[in-house]
This record gives C-alpha cells, sequence and structure tokens, in this order.
C-alpha cells in the first residue's frame, strides 16, 4: 500500500477542495467585484482610461487620502431621467407581474387537474419555450406587432383598421414581451403548489354547502398561496432589472433603470455614474430578494 | 369531479396559442421570399443560404458554441463541488455565506453582475496586468460564475433527495470519503450534472448582457450579433437562424425525451431481452 501513505490527509486534501474551490471561485468573481461597483461608485468620472477617478490619493505628503465622493448618488436624485426610471421599472414590473398571475394561474390550475399522461405533454409544453433563445423569443414579438407585422396584417385585411397600428415600441409591447417570456415561471411553481392540493378538500367544501367561488377563496386560494408568492417574485425581480425587452420592444420614452444602467455604461460612458444606478438598483431588490431566499428555505425544510 | 370546466380549456388553449404562435411565425416568415420581412411573397429558402454565406454570424456562432462548452463543463465540475460542500461536509465557516453566494446569482439582476465582473475584469488588470485584453477568456469566466449556481442548486436538490444511507454505509464498511463520494455518490448524481451541464450550456448560448459587459472591443458571440441587427427592425436572415435554432433545440429535447422514457422502462422492466 505504498500509494496511499495517509488516507486521513488525502480525506482532507478532498475535503478542502471539495468547499475552497467554489468557495474561492464565487469570493473573486461573485462578491469581491460588488465591493468594486460599491467602491466605483464613490469615484469621480474621467476621460481616461479606465474612466474613473482613484479611490486613494497617493501624491500628497501625509500618506494616502481617501477621495470619495456622494455626487453621483446626489445626482441620482437630482436628475429626473434616474428616478422616472426606476418609478417606471417598479410599475411596468408589477403590471406585467400581475397579468403573468392573470395567466399563469388558471393555466396552472387547468394543467393541475388535467389526468395523466396529458398533464406531462402539457408541462413539458410550458418549459419547451424556456430552452430555446429569450433572445430571439422577444424577437419573435417584433415580427407579430411590427407596421407591417402579422397582426396589422391581418387587421388591414379584415378592414378593421384603415392603416397600421403602432404596437411595436410601446409601454404595452413592453408588458406583453414580460408576460410572454416570464410566464413559466409563474406556471411551475403555481402548479407545484396547486399539485398538491386535494381534490377530497374540495369535495367536502363542496358536501358542506360552499358555493364554488367560496371554495376558490376559501380553500384553493390560501393553499395556493406558497406558489404565489414564488412565482410572483420569479416574474417580479428579473422584470425589474431587465434590459433586452424594453431595448427591442419598448419606445425611446420607454425608461426602464435596467437600459438606462446599460446606456449610462456605454453610451455615455459614466461608469461611476452607471455604478451608483446599480447599487441603488441592488438597495431596491434586497427586499424581494431575501424574501425569496426565505421561502426556498422554507419549502426544503 | 376531476372534471376542466369550458373556461379552463378555453384559457389552455389561449395559453398555448400564445406561447407558440409567435415561434410558429417566425419559422413561417423564415420561408419568406419577400425582402419585406413581413409580407408574404412566396416560399424561398434564399434566407438560409445568405446565412450560410454570412461569415460573420458564423464566426459568433463558433465562438459561442466554443464558450458555452468550456464554460457549462467548468461550472458543472464547480457547482457539484459546491452542492456537495452544501450538503455533505457537515458544519465549517463561513457556510451561510456560502448559501448566500451560490443562490443570490439566480435572482441578480444581468446588468448588475455584468457590470460588476467588468470592473473587477478592469480593476485586475490595472493591479496585476491580467485578464490582458479582454474576449472570449472573461466572457467564459463570467459564464461560469452565474451558471455554477444553477447546477449547484439541481445537483443539490438530488443530494437532498437522496437517501445517505447508502453513503453512510460505505462509510460503516471502511470506505474513505472521497472513495465514496466517487464510487456512491457520483453515479446517483450523475443524471443531475447532465442536466446542470445542459442547463449551463444553454444559458452560456443564450446570454447577451452579461456577454455585452465581460468582452472587450476583441469578440462578439452570437446573441450580440443578432441583438446588433434586430436593433435596427426585422431581419430575414435572424428568422432563418431562429428556425435552424428551434429545430435544434426540439430535436435535442425529443432524444432527451426518448432517453429518459428507455431509461425507465428499463428501470421497470429489467433489461430488455436482445
Amino acid at each position: 500500500m505504498s500509494l496511499v501513505v495517509n488516507p486521513g490527509r488525502a480525506d482532507r486534501l478532498w475535503r478542502g477542495l471539495v468547499i475552497t474551490a467554489p468557495y474561492l471561485w464565487l469570493l473573486i468573481f461573485f462578491l469581491v467585484p460588488f465591493a468594486i461597483v460599491l467602491k466605483i461608485s464613490l469615484a469621480d468620472p474621467l476621460v481616461a482610461q479606465p474612466p474613473f477617478s482613484n479611490f486613494f490619493d497617493w501624491s500628497g505628503s501625509s500618506g494616502r487620502r481617501v477621495l470619495a465622493t456622494l455626487d453621483n448618488y446626489r445626482f441620482l436624485f437630482e436628475d429626473r431621467l434616474y428616478l422616472v426610471s426606476y418609478l417606471n421599472s417598479i410599475r411596468i414590473a408589477l403590471i406585467a407581474t400581475g397579468l403573468c398571475l392573470l395567466l399563469g394561474f388558471p393555466m396552472a390550475y387547468a394543467i393541475a387537474r388535467t389526468p395523466y399522461p396529458w398533464r406531462n405533454l402539457l408541462l413539458l409544453l410550458v418549459i419547451l419555450p424556456f430552452w430555446t433563445s429569450f433572445l430571439l423569443r422577444v424577437y419573435a414579438w417584433m415580427v407579430m406587432l411590427g407596421k407591417q407585422g402579422l397582426i396589422n396584417q391581418l387587421l388591414l385585411s379584415f378592414g378593421l383598421v384603415d392603416a397600421p397600428l403602432q404596437f411595436l415600441y410601446t409601454d404595452q409591447a413592453v408588458y406583453l414581451g414580460i408576460v410572454y417570456t416570464y410566464v413559466p415561471f409563474m406556471i411551475l411553481p403555481l402548479y407545484a403548489s396547486l399539485e398538491k392540493l386535494d381534490p377530497d378538500l374540495h369535495e367536502a367544501a363542496a358536501d358542506l354547502g360552499a358555493r364554488r367561488h367560496r371554495v376558490f377563496l376559501d380553500v384553493t386560494l390560501p393553499l395556493a398561496m406558497p406558489g404565489i408568492i414564488a412565482g410572483c417574485l420569479l416574474v417580479f425581480i428579473p422584470a425589474l432589472g431587465e434590459y433586452v425587452i424594453p431595448a427591442l420592444l419598448g419606445g425611446l420614452d420607454t425608461l426602464m433603470i435596467g437600459r438606462t444602467l446599460y446606456d449610462e455604461f456605454f453610451v455615455n460612458r459614466d461608469w461611476p455614474l452607471a455604478s451608483a444606478v446599480a447599487v441603488v438598483l441592488l438597495l431596491i431588490l434586497i427586499l424581494p430578494i431575501m424574501l425569496f431566499q426565505r421561502l426556498s428555505q422554507e419549502s426544503e425544510a | 369531479m376531476r372534471r376542466n370546466s369550458t373556461f379552463l380549456y378555453s384559457v389552455l388553449c389561449f395559453g398555448y396559442a400564445f406561447l407558440y404562435i409567435p415561434i410558429f411565425v417566425l419559422i413561417a416568415y423564415s420561408f419568406n421570399n419577400a425582402r419585406l420581412a413581413t409580407v408574404w411573397g412566396g416560399f424561398s429558402t434564399r434566407w438560409y443560404s445568405a446565412l450560410l454565406e454570412n461569415t460573420q454570424i458564423l464566426d459568433a456562432a463558433l465562438l459561442s458554441l466554443q464558450i458555452a462548452l468550456v464554460s457549462a463543463t467548468v461550472a458543472t465540475l464547480l457547482g457539484t463541488l459546491a452542492a456537495l460542500g452544501l450538503n455533505r461536509m457537515g458544519r465549517y465557516r463561513g457556510r451561510m455565506l456560502f448559501t448566500g453566494m451560490i443562490a443570490a446569482p439566480l435572482v441578480m439582476p444581468e446588468v448588475i453582475t455584468g457590470l460588476s465582473l467588468l470592473l473587477l475584469f478592469v480593476s485586475l488588470q490595472e493591479l496585476i496586468g491580467w485578464p490582458g485584453a479582454r474576449g472570449a477568456n472573461t466572457i467564459t469566466i463570467a459564464h461560469i460564475t452565474f451558471s455554477m449556481a444553477y447546477v449547484a442548486v439541481i445537483v443539490q436538490a438530488r443530494l437532498a433527495s437522496m437517501d445517505e444511507a447508502l453513503e453512510e454505509a460505505a462509510m460503516d464498511l471502511g470506505g474513505r470519503p472521497f472513495a465514496v463520494n466517487l464510487d456512491i455518490t457520483l453515479p446517483l448524481i450523475m443524471p443531475a450534472m447532465g442536466a446542470g451541464w445542459l442547463l449551463a450550456f444553454t444559458l452560456s448560448l443564450d446570454d447577451l448582457v452579461i456577454s455585452s459587459f465581460a468582452a472587450g472591443a476583441g469578440a462578439s458571440t452570437l446573441p450580440m450579433v443578432i441583438f446588433s441587427k434586430v436593433k435596427l427592425g426585422v431581419t430575414p436572415e435572424i428568422n432563418a437562424l431562429a428556425t435552424i435554432i428551434i429545430a435544434i433545440v426540439m430535436f435535442g429535447v425529443i432524444i432527451a425525451g426518448w432517453l429518459m422514457w428507455r431509461q425507465q422502462r428499463l428501470v421497470a422492466t429489467g433489461p430488455v431481452k436482445a
């Protein structure tokens, strides 16, 4: 047994590797970057490479001096563009989440009541679009909604309108795009909680004389609540920071914060301001994200 | 009483029509002969030939495939280690932070992940002169970072639902942790690792925002090229490209479904006699 000199040492090595390798990776490429974003959000923009001022000033005689400024954050509140972007994002994400729930709930409910093996097929059909490109699914709506798109062609040929309507590049197109791409995230958790629903409960409630809408309100809805909350968070959180959908389907005035951040970074090249926008966006998202974490931990336990 | 009402049937029909009509319309228009992409001008495959001659798109597709292969593989290794670290290693210092760091990339807005990674790369360049020119290398690192979290979640779910008795029995019989993990745990979590790899691969192929931040001027992935084209409006070549991608995905799903069906039959009936 010359190869395995010390099995205890090999075990410690294995244990060390299992924990350390992914830990270090995430520390370096996930946690440290946030510290850098925070740092740069406190810097001055410069026309240089990289385009921001140093955090520390070494030139003085008394050693280093911290050069931090809150100017970027002050600017966020003074310039209406950013405030409007944040509020618009929240409004659009909330409305789109509500629409997702309106479409997703009855779909999940109907799927949960479909007998096997049809149920598996229906579920597969919900997940399938997710495996094709997100970008191309958003693009598909440009083909549908454009001035010469399918919907306008149909409306014109049936004589319902005289001139093509402006569907594309509006807020409504953005709602549609978000609902289209994110509704699977609503249906799946809803299905998971509705599936567990015991049909005997319904019958019992009905036998005791409850009307159908009372059964729904008093039995179905409370039991589906964890799925509703999880689904809403899964749609709301990514929708809030969405960039692609407003960039392709929204109008120039469809301000959403993900798009504002992207443009601030790539078009205006104001990295410190973009970092400040990111920090504030993260602060807005902390509450829903923590709520989601707690919810998923509870469901695991 | 398990009968769907007419209302629920209409909702299902409407829902699936909503999900699939845009995709079918895109496929139909990819065979459209007209230059104006949204007016029907007869059947043609001209956009497919145009696509095959477009070296910009082909180069970008090749680059995207390379990045997706490397990043999905590394992410599967790291993500599986992370899942083991969360589920089989007991207590250690910093476990809470670890849990948080694995869950956070799943819900982080892409613009924030992308921005923070780019600022890291720029700062590292200033400090230690690495990673040099940004391009495929930095995009791959970025993709590994967000997709290892997805792999970790999938493998962890499998580990959590698994009976630990097998592993415990192997340990009781004197198996060392590394050997037990290799001989007992690994075969059991293989399917979850495969699913995680596929998801990481798909996410990498599809990512636009994080790649745009992580790439310097040097490299353009397929989604970056697609985005720059469709930002200006409907592009017939992209319709053809979309159709090809959808066809590949459908093919993959059918193969995966067939493999799963076969495996289930093997488990249910024992090995099929030749």
